[in-house]
């Protein structure tokens, strides 16, 4: 007897249904060049996009959206305080090789909710889930806490955050999200990653690119001093010369 | 008014940050010290980064001088020749202070060593300068003069070998006390971005034992050389001073210490003086408080 045909059809089947399953899905992002120039405090992302089927039909049951904004990654190190003769002052440190300088996470419901542990751990969803590549130390109870000092103290500064509920969904074809990024956000490349996830299952994702620069006035002071320190250090010095003798000629008249 | 700082690499109100240098001005101003003491800190818990902060106050520093220094030396208040000692003193300390500064960043411990060290300093002065005042303010009360100090100048300066002769300031001794005095301060000024104007002052005048009329010239004239080494030295090493935050304490601070100075002229000395003490102590107790309690910050992140 021939086994083939009997094997075949399943698989066809399969593909057949992962196929007609697997939505498209198009990002788009308000500003793919964020300019931090002078008056920069900071700017507001709009993340969009449409989710279809490949025939073009809004998919037929409800689905919930993730979207990561990810800045560039530092080598970093944490330090963490404690309390020695009285005083607290840095007495252990960690070293993590690759941790972002911003992540925001927005979604349509809490996370937990939408995806479990082990996809949270895949597709890096959530502050819990961030892949910091630990340097040295192989304990994991001490690599935990000094991740979870490090997220605590990003969260606190502003450059880490977790946002459920902050995407809406319309007619199950268009998403929308907003992200805030303060006025310290660090220069570099950043993704935008969106995900369609169904009952804990990536549909499908795609990615955006954004540049964050310095530019114009803020980005010739920053660079003056990272290369002409020599020059960059007279002019201070003659900025602050005169502004003094200025003054003091100024209310010696009045 | 929102400004970015290019450097900091964030966005402060800038009239916050003129209102702060205004408010040091005044300070420097009525008591001829630079203020850095209180603007480092305050930028600090304003969420400017410590090292952008103590390497741009320094120019402010220098700013707020400058007209002081220039007032003095044209009435004869600048003793150019142990001031010179000073400065080179102080500039080869601001050397050492930018390789300590180094090596306290790698370990993680400058925030604390900055903590420390205002404690320390400007508990020790602080407590100093209210005692003297409160005895000047008492005697001029009570019309009884404060009895006249027995020696001129601490013996370990007179120990020193080498002696030369200061004519203005009226002291012979060895070039090395005031050098090492200058030392101590550009260490200082490098680590705290302050110009070292309120040790520098007594030193002068207790431990080297300078005549009155030439203490304060002569501390403006080291201060502002200081500072302007130290403005050099952070610009080409730690890379940190903000063009744009040093404008705008500088805006504020000139403008401050020309207030400051009309101010000055019309208290009286020693309450000025004791005023000057009870802030020095405040800031002190304020970052003892700071290095006692537990910190909201308990992890803190450094890009390598």
């Amino acid at each position: 007897m021939n086994w083939r045909p009997a094997l075949l059809i399943p698989a066809a089947l399969l593909l057949s249904a992962e196929k007609a399953a697997a939505p498209v899905l198009v990002p788009e992002v308000s500003q793919h060049d964020i300019r931090v120039e002078q008056g920069f405090t900071g700017a507001d992302l709009l993340l969009y996009g449409a989710i279809l089927t490949p025939e073009g039909q809004p998919i037929a049951d409800d689905y919930d959206i993730v979207v990561v904004v990810e800045g560039p990654t530092h080598a970093i190190v944490v330090r963490e305080k404690r309390q020695i003769a009285g005083m607290w002052i840095n007495a252990a440190s960690s070293s993590f090789r690759s941790a972002p300088g911003f992540y925001a996470v927005a979604s349509s419901r809490p996370l937990t909710q939408i995806v479990d542990p082990r996809t949270a751990a895949i597709y890096e969803l959530g502050l819990d889930w961030l892949q910091l590549s630990p340097i040295g130390s192989i304990d994991p109870a001490r690599q935990q806490r000094f991740a979870r000092g490090l997220v605590d103290h990003m969260q606190r500064m502003g450059l880490y955050h977790e946002d459920p509920g902050a995407v809406t969904i319309s007619h199950r074809v268009l998403y929308q999200a907003r992200i805030a990024l303060p006025s310290s956000v660090p220069i570099g490349d950043y993704t935008a990653e969106t995900f369609a996830v169904r009952k804990g299952r990536v549909l499908a994702s795609g990615i955006t690119r954004i540049r964050v620069d310095k530019q114009g006035f803020a980005r010739l002071i920053a660079d003056r001093a990272q290369h002409a320190g020599l020059a960059y250090g007279l002019c201070a010095v003659l900025l602050s010369i005169a502004m003094g003798w200025i003054a003091g000629r100024l209310f010696r008249r009045v | 008014m929102d400004v970015y700082l290019p450097i900091a690499n964030l966005a402060v109100n800038a009239f916050v940050i003129i209102g702060l240098g205004a408010l040091t001005g005044v300070l420097s101003g009525m008591f001829g010290v630079g203020g850095g003491f209180l603007t480092t800190p305050l930028l600090i818990f304003y969420g400017v980064p410590p090292t952008v902060a103590a390497a741009s106050a320094a120019s402010q520093v220098t700013g707020a001088s400058v007209s002081g220094a220039l007032a003095h030396a044209r009435r004869g208040g600048i003793d150019y020749h142990i001031g010179g000692v000073l400065v080179v003193g102080g500039v080869i300390g601001t050397g050492i202070g930018a390789v300590l500064f180094r090596v306290l960043q790698a370990t993680g411990q400058i925030d604390t060593a900055i903590n420390l060290l205002y404690v320390i300093l400007l508990g020790s002065i602080g407590s100093l300068m209210a005692v003297e005042s409160i005895g000047a303010v008492r005697a001029r009360r009570t019309g009884r003069p404060v009895a006249a100090r027995r020696r001129r100048h601490h013996p370990l300066v007179a120990g020193l070998p080498l002696r030369w002769r200061f004519y203005r300031s009226g002291l012979y001794i060895s070039p090395l006390a005031p050098l090492l005095l200058g030392m101590a301060t550009g260490i200082l000024t490098m680590l705290m971005g302050i110009g070292g104007g309120f040790i520098l002052v007594p030193a002068m005048l207790y431990i080297l034992g300078m005549g009155v009329n030439v203490v304060v010239g002569t501390s403006l004239f080291q201060i502002l050389f200081v500072t302007m080494a130290t403005t050099m030295m952070h610009a080409l090493t730690t890379r940190a001073v903000d063009l744009v935050l040093a404008s705008l304490l500088l805006l504020g601070s000139v403008l401050g210490a020309q207030l400051g100075a009309l101010l000055a002229q019309k208290a009286k000395p020693d309450v000025l003086r004791l005023v000057l003490a009870l802030i020095v102590l405040g800031v002190a107790v304020r970052m003892g408080l700071g290095l006692g309690w537990r910190p909201d910050e308990i992890y803190t992140v450094v890009t390598q």
